[in-house]
């Protein structure tokens, strides 16, 4: 199963309660203000660089670049796609979750 | 008439810059509230920080890039713009991590000087309390 | 609306601002002046391609205020003031020159 998450971690839950209820092994695709949560140094770094571990983790390229965020600045473990990787994640998994 | 009213003026911007239109909607109301010359001031806090980030570049999403837009606000007089230290620290992030505004002292030496200043919580509750109106975005 | 120049057809908004910034052209703005019976002399020309270099860097088209202090910075003392840009551009120097720049309707003005 493929999960979506586009709320920043500092305003919304989303990811808490996705990370919460997804099983282990699945994609987790961070999008539009989620990614902010792949930065490293932030007061949630610890629990995503751990989900990292437990889920194959995914942020969404253009939503990085608009935000100015480099991929220097990212967690360990986080794999940067673009919009054809999405689909690509959409298309090869047989259910996908939207948390928003 | 006597003389204008000036009031102080906050602008409290607590939302990340693309994910929602509220970042935008805030830097139109600053930008046209600047014409009617009160004492005006902006707060950046929570992920409202995030709208001062550099490099953004929003070609790829194919919508407008407004960062650069802030950059015009010290043309507007407005040159006073408070970054919650907590919020960036939450964050990862520092004043490097921001983007570099100024804007020309006309009322002193002429120079150009930063506009951004990055405060603590306690000193941002301050600031909050002594304004005649807060307007949120 | 829609403007027609040289046999084509221009989206604008409902005050004549063009709708889409790359259709921008000389001619384009030539053709709106001549509606305001105003003919474009290289005074009117520095004001307009100030304005699309200040939208260039800043993505917003600036007030006249900003505009007049703005032109004075980068033209001279004798061009940043009211009296030589209303001269220029008698419906108002942000709106009019905005409006032959191809840009939005500046952002402050109320």
């Amino acid at each position: 199963m493929l999960h979506t998450v586009n709320k920043s971690p500092f305003e919304k839950n989303s990811l808490q309660t996705c990370l919460r209820l997804a099983k282990e092994g699945n994609d987790i695709l961070l999008i539009e203000d989620a990614v902010y949560a792949a930065t490293k140094g932030t007061s949630v770094s610890e629990m995503v660089a751990q989900a990292a571990t437990n889920f194959n983790l995914y942020v969404l390229g253009p939503d990085l670049l608009s935000r100015g965020v480099g991929q220097d600045e990212l967690i360990a473990g986080c794999e940067v796609v673009d919009y054809a990787g999405f689909v690509r994640l959409a298309t090869e998994n047989d259910k996908v979750q939207s948390w928003l | 008439m006597g003389d204008p009213v000036v009031k102080k003026f906050m602008y409290i911007n607590r939302h990340a810059p693309c994910g929602t239109i509220y970042a935008v909607e805030g830097l139109e109301v600053v930008l046209i509230g600047a014409a009617f010359e009160q004492e005006v001031c902006m707060a950046f806090v929570d992920d409202g920080v995030y709208q001062l980030k550099k490099n953004q570049d929003t070609a790829a999403l194919e919508i407008k890039n407004y960062a650069p837009a802030y950059r015009a606000l010290g043309d507007y007089d407005v040159h006073k713009l408070y970054v919650e230290r907590e919020s960036l620290e939450q964050r990862g992030l520092t004043e490097q991590d921001l983007m570099q505004l100024t804007y020309e002292d006309e009322d002193d030496d002429w120079k150009e000087k930063p506009s951004l200043k990055v405060v603590t919580r306690i000193e941002l509750a301050d600031l909050i309390a002594e304004q005649d109106v807060l307007l949120n975005f | 609306m829609a403007l027609e120049v040289n046999g084509k057809t221009y989206e604008t908004d409902e005050e004549g601002y063009l709708a889409n910034l790359s259709d921008w052209s000389k001619e384009i703005a030539e053709n709106m002046a001549k509606e305001d019976d105003c003919e474009l002399t290289d005074n009117h020309w520095e004001v307009v391609n100030f304005l699309r270099e200040y939208y260039e860097e800043y993505q917003i088209a600036p007030a006249v205020r900003v505009l007049t202090k703005a032109i004075g910075k980068k033209l001279g003392k004798d061009k940043g003031n009211s009296k030589y840009l209303y001269e220029l551009f008698p419906y108002g120097p942000a709106k009019q020159a905005c409006k032959y720049a191809g840009l939005p309707k500046p952002t402050g003005c109320v």
